[in-house]
């Protein structure tokens, strides 16, 4: 029994031990100095028409049950924060558009117990100068996404908000000054 | 004429007088007006998207705010998966077991889960094995997990109840639209054991990006009297005897595109939890060892695993070598498009490993799975096996379907 508690401490000591890192998890504030350095944070609203909400439903493959979504803009540029859960629970993504294109994307925050990996730089950089392919209703990326191990449900699901944030881009008068 | 003349004056007058310019005060005065009016008009609009901003948040939270039980379903989820599997396997020893010709639901399985506060929440799997349980019948019901977590710090997690032990790539990840393969690889199966849970505390967390470590001491394995292969031992956390306890550590590294490297270690204390065997074997402690690699790039991926136990040398009282069980395997894989995937794995396992009798088993599968949708899948798979002289050996294709959400 006594070696049995000697164990029972070490472990215990190994444990404690083992925890030193604090990540960060990333404010909207944050986010939004990222995305428009040195301006004012100020939210705009798209509003969801019956057929934005088909095709945002579309997209993501169930339902869309807000009337309108939040966002910044300025200029071309558009920034998004949307949630889409991956195994279980909301993974906070936040995307920004500039031309129709990704220019970064960003896990404010991350929830579940694994697949955290979507949140490092290696996964979210494959991101950049993507855009949006539509295709008789069917929405892709222009380029493929290489998925990580033990982690597919989380990288489908930020696929599909980098998709949504695009699809959003599209409808705003930000993307219509981009266009031309 | 002249009555003319008076009348085009006086309508020439009139006009004059109707239409003269304003003065400055008459526009600045006007000006006042609108300036006024905008600022009214402005102010009502205001208020007029501050109330339908106000409708859209009622709205949007009118499920929750309206119905407690809708407030509860928004915190609880539901997931599940599950497989059904045809084998055709011929098994090559003359007077052997039968040849192995079934259909399967081997697996079907809901996940629930709730979340209680933002940092508390918990998470379970039920499932049904081969359909059908109960008394005589072939299929089990089993709580793989149930577990209450708390993230103690943004990386930082603890667990307490029954989870999946972290060690091997299938045990904790195995929705059949992850992996190649209509059956789970027979290495993970036999040597680590998967798919393994036990009951326990553990702490997860990230020591650095891409860096995590997993620790957990959980119930320990039980082989009864008699028993010997390492997949026996699992208690399931059913009325598990817990004389004695296991130790588990696990390090990962995920710090690249597509790659996974994982460490794990384990101590079981006494894997007879205090019992003797009637060979005479007892207080068997022993380690378990595992290492794998997965990796993708583009179309291609590639899993390498090995995994070895080395137990008290005592256990090769009850059988012969016993006392190591070790296996491995690699498995090359290529997505030729976003639907469709083939794979070859080659592994090998032994659970008598330590003498120098031949007792390894090896088999080659080759397959494809073809994705119906993201998390459909349909697999095909042909294995052929090499054991030792005078043991089954079965050979075949098997057929699957599986799916997760």
């Amino acid at each position: 029994m006594l070696m049995f508690k000697n164990k029972l401490f070490t472990f215990l000591l190994t444990l404690s031990l083992s925890i030193f890192s604090q990540a960060e998890v990333i404010s909207v504030e944050k986010f939004h100095n990222q995305a428009f350095p040195e301006s004012e944070l100020r939210w705009q609203t798209l509003w969801l028409n019956q057929d934005l909400r088909i095709k945002a439903e579309k997209l993501l493959g169930h339902s869309f049950k807000e009337l309108r979504v939040r966002y910044f803009g300025q200029n071309k540029r558009t920034a998004w924060i949307l949630d889409e859960i991956g195994k279980e629970l909301p993974i906070t993504i936040g995307v920004v558009i500039e031309n129709n294109q990704i220019i970064d994307v960003v896990i404010l925050e991350f929830r579940e117990s694994r697949g955290g990996e979507v949140a490092y730089p290696f996964f979210t950089k494959q991101f950049n100068n993507l855009n949006l392919f539509i295709n008789e209703e069917d929405y892709k990326l222009s380029h493929d996404i290489d998925g990580i191990s033990g982690a597919t449900l989380s990288v489908r699901a930020v696929k599909r908000v980098a998709m949504l944030a695009l699809l959003f881009h599209q409808q705003t008068n930000f993307s219509q000054s981009s266009s031309q | 004429m002249f009555k003319q003349t008076l009348l085009a004056a006086a309508v020439t007058t009139a006009s004059v007088s109707i239409y003269a310019t304003p003065t400055s005060e008459d526009m600045w005065q006007k000006i006042q007006e609108q300036q006024t009016e905008i600022k009214a008009l402005t102010t009502q609009l205001n208020e007029t998207e501050i109330k339908i901003s106000a409708a859209a948040d009622a709205i949007e939270n009118n499920v929750s705010a309206g119905s407690k039980l809708a407030a509860w379903a928004e915190k609880t989820t539901v997931g599940g998966y599950g497989e059904m599997h045809y084998n055709n396997l011929d098994n090559q020893l003359d007077g052997g077991k039968d040849d192995k010709d079934e259909l399967d639901l081997h697996r079907f399985v809901l996940f629930f889960g709730h979340q209680f506060t933002d940092d508390v929440r918990f998470y379970s799997e039920l499932e049904v094995e081969h359909s059908i349980s109960g008394e005589g019948q072939v299929g089990e019901v089993e709580v793989e997990q149930a577990f209450v977590e708390w993230d103690y710090s943004e990386t930082q997690s603890a667990k307490a109840g029954t989870f999946l032990m972290p060690v091997g790539i299938l045990n904790e990840t195995h929705e059949p639209d992850t992996f190649y393969g209509v059956e789970r690889n027979s290495v993970e199966k036999n040597i680590i054991p998967a798919t393994w849970w036990e009951g326990g505390v553990s702490l997860s967390g990230e020591i650095a990006e891409g860096l995590s470590y997993d620790a957990a001491l959980t119930s320990g394995l039980y082989l009864e009297d008699g028993k010997y292969k390492i997949r026996d031992g699992r208690q399931k956390a059913g009325e598990a005897k817990a004389d004695d306890f296991s130790y588990t550590a696990r390090i990962k590294y995920t710090g690249i595109q597509g790659l996974e490297l994982a460490a794990t270690l384990q101590y079981q204390e006494d894997i007879l939890q205090g019992e003797t065997h009637s060979s005479g074997a007892t207080n068997i402690d022993g380690v378990l060892l595992e290492t794998h690699l997965t990796y993708q790039t583009g179309p291609f991926a590639l899993r390498a695993l090995y995994a070895s136990w080395n137990l008290d040398k005592a256990l090769s009282a009850t059988k012969t070598g016993a006392d190591e069980q070790k296996g491995w395997y690699i498995e090359p894989s290529f997505k030729a498009t976003e639907k469709v995937g083939v794979f070859a794995r080659y592994g090998a396992w032994d659970n008598q490993a330590s003498d120098s009798a031949d007792s390894e088993i090896t088999q080659l599968d080759l397959g494809v799975n073809y994705w119906l949708a993201d998390s459909v899948v349909l697999k095909a798979d042909y294995q052929n096996q090499t054991v030792p002289k005078g043991q089954d050996e079965f050979d075949g294709i098997n057929l699957g379907v599986g799916w997760s959400y």
